[in-house]
């Protein structure tokens, strides 16, 4: 990107060119079906708009010129926004994400929407309305999700970036199958105003790039308080760009034993040990932690998780927006058969999980417990952040799996979040890191850090970035 | 825990979902391998430990009691499929 950005302030390439060259590469990939809708119009335009401004010679961000893609779980004004679901095809919103608002007035030129699960519930992007997304290194394989279609067209080389949402490992696990790197942030630290909810207390908005340096630049452009965002945090977003350089001599990491488990690909854990030595030849020091209740957050998330989506997807009621069945003679028809035409199947199965967990007497036995369950997990973090700056371990237990796979599985499909989920129950930020590939397919390490430390974390992996090349492995064609 | 075709009638019932017969049991043996999930939960030791319903136990954050939006009924109401008169239409409710 910071090439991208050089050529655009010399004048070597304009913003029209890159979004054009960008379309192209987008058309060339269809087959990957990365993208739900890809805005041609909208780029040039705003293309245009910035090379305008520079030709006036106005100071412009980094970021300016810059071609991306938004998920579709973005509310775009003017420009259908579907969050992977039938419910949603024909809904055009009529306002801007935050994300999208800031991302927008950075300069960035958005080439359209990029594919996902439905309403963001998925591992595999295979739960998508509108078709599963193919693995640019593998095309027989999933490319991980929801995220699927962000971390296809980066890891594709359509765009240098893209942004993505993560309520259990949406940034990270797919940013992991496709080798390339994905920032999810604290809780609360980019507003989810105008983001479609999933989990509330989970849902956070983030990047995927080519590296932790774009991470950055991109993290820092969207961070920041939103009085629209009831749970959006009030305190001032430092600017990680501006510290990425730093050594990372005496920086404590902590292996986590439980991250390391049976279930771990025996090439993935290898690669992730290669990227953590190579941390320590770079001054970290490697210290055994434990978070003995790991465990415990596959059925924890999959209770929290579910029950939210229960509550926020009652909106969708064949009303006020969305489909709306033309079969309905009676008002509960209208609701209840808008829904179960509107909704595909994983997502009916979250919303009737997450109303069991909150029915009539069995609130306390589910609910209420996975949330004390959910502070054991948090007190876990904070108990070996105590002695450790940063927590490591493989972004998932695997390589991309074959598309299919575990398609018929949900509790199979379920299990490839365990390492990831943990972090959203606790709020904290993590990002994942290619670290070499094993058997022929990226395997990515994560980091953890303490909430607001995405300081830390992006310096960390970019100082890594710098002594490697794992990141700069691209899929043949 | 076990389910049966009633309780997930009952909890489809709960979500306004539309269940045909012939998914009721394919729905009955998902629904219950996911509920076996949970019974991890009993495993752990919670005692004494308060829920977590915020990840930075954080209040929300309140706003001056102050008009910021405009009206924009009409813009919102153009999303509906059906609407009259600056209403959302729906089946008859009363006969």
């Amino acid at each position: 990107m910071a090439a991208l950005a050089a050529d655009l302030a010399a004048g070597r390439r304009s913003a029209l060119q890159l979004a054009d060259d960008a379309l192209a590469r987008a058309e060339r990939a269809a087959a990957l079906n990365s993208f739900i809708r890809i805005d041609a119009d909208g780029a040039r335009s705003a293309a245009r708009a910035v090379d305008a401004q520079r030709a006036a010679g106005a100071a412009l961000p980094a970021l300016a010129g810059i071609p991306f893609a938004h998920k579709d779980i973005f509310c775009t004004r003017g420009v259908a926004t579907t969050c992977g679901s039938r419910m949603l095809r024909d809904f055009v919103p009529p306002y801007d994400a935050q994300v999208v608002e800031r991302l927008a007035s950075a300069g960035a030129v958005s080439l359209g929407k990029t594919n996902m699960d439905e309403f963001a519930m998925g591992s595999s992007n295979e739960n998508s309305a509108y078709g599963a997304v193919a693995n640019p290194w593998d095309t027989a394989r999933v490319p991980g999700g929801s995220s699927g279609g962000s971390a296809a067209a980066v890891a594709a080389g359509i765009v240098p970036f893209a942004t993505g949402t993560d309520t259990g490992g949406s940034i990270r696990q797919p940013a992991a199958f496709c080798g390339i790197t994905g920032l999810k942030p604290t809780y609360g630290r980019v507003s989810r105003y105008g983001m479609i909810a999933y989990a509330s207390s989970l849902d956070c908005a983030g990047v995927l790039a080519r590296s932790a340096a774009d991470c950055a630049i991109v993290f820092d452009a969207i961070a920041g308080f939103d009085p629209r965002d009831a749970t959006s945090v009030a305190r001032p977003a430092e600017a990680t760009a501006a510290l990425l350089e730093q050594p990372l001599a005496g920086l404590r990491i902590g292996i986590a034993r439980e991250y390391f488990g049976s279930g771990v690909q025996a090439g993935v854990g290898e690669r992730v040990h290669a990227a953590l030595r190579e941390l320590e030849r770079l001054g970290a020091v490697l210290v055994d932690v434990s978070l003995p209740n790991a465990h415990h957050a596959i059925a924890a998330y999959y209770v929290i998780a579910p029950a939210e989506a229960s509550s926020n997807l009652a909106r969708y009621d064949g009303v006020r927006y969305g489909h709306r069945t033309a079969h309905a003679r009676s008002l509960d028809e209208l609701y209840s058969l808008s829904r179960a035409e509107g909704f595909g199947a994983e997502v009916q199965r979250r919303i009737l999980v997450g109303t069991y967990a909150l029915s009539a007497g069995y609130y306390d036995a589910y609910y209420l417990r996975a949330q004390k369950v959910r502070r054991l997990i948090a007190n876990d973090f904070a108990a070996a952040f105590a002695g450790v700056d940063l927590i490591a371990g493989p972004t998932a237990p695997t390589t991309a799996f074959r598309l299919g796979e575990k398609a018929g599985d949900a509790l199979a499909m379920y299990a490839a979040d365990v390492n990831t989920v943990a972090v959203n129950l606790a709020g904290l930020p993590a990002i994942s890191l290619p670290a070499g590939l094993a058997g022929g397919l990226p395997a990515g390490l994560q980091l953890i850090a303490p909430a607001f430390a995405e300081a830390r974390l992006l310096n960390a992996a970019h100082r890594l970035q710098l002594a490697t090349d794992w990141h700069l492995q691209e899929p043949a064609a | 825990m076990s389910l049966d075709h009633a309780a997930v009638r009952h909890i489809a019932r709960l979500a306004r979902l539309a269940v045909a017969d012939d998914q009721l049991e394919s729905l009955r043996s998902d629904l219950e391998r996911v509920l076996h999930l949970f019974d991890d939960l009993a495993a752990a030791n919670v005692d004494n430990l308060a829920p977590l319903a915020h990840p930075h136990d954080q209040p929300l954050s309140l706003r001056e009691d102050v008009v910021v939006d405009t009206d924009r009924s009409a813009q919102l109401l153009a999303l509906a499929a059906a609407s009259q008169g600056g209403y959302y239409l729906v089946p008859k409710v009363i006969e």
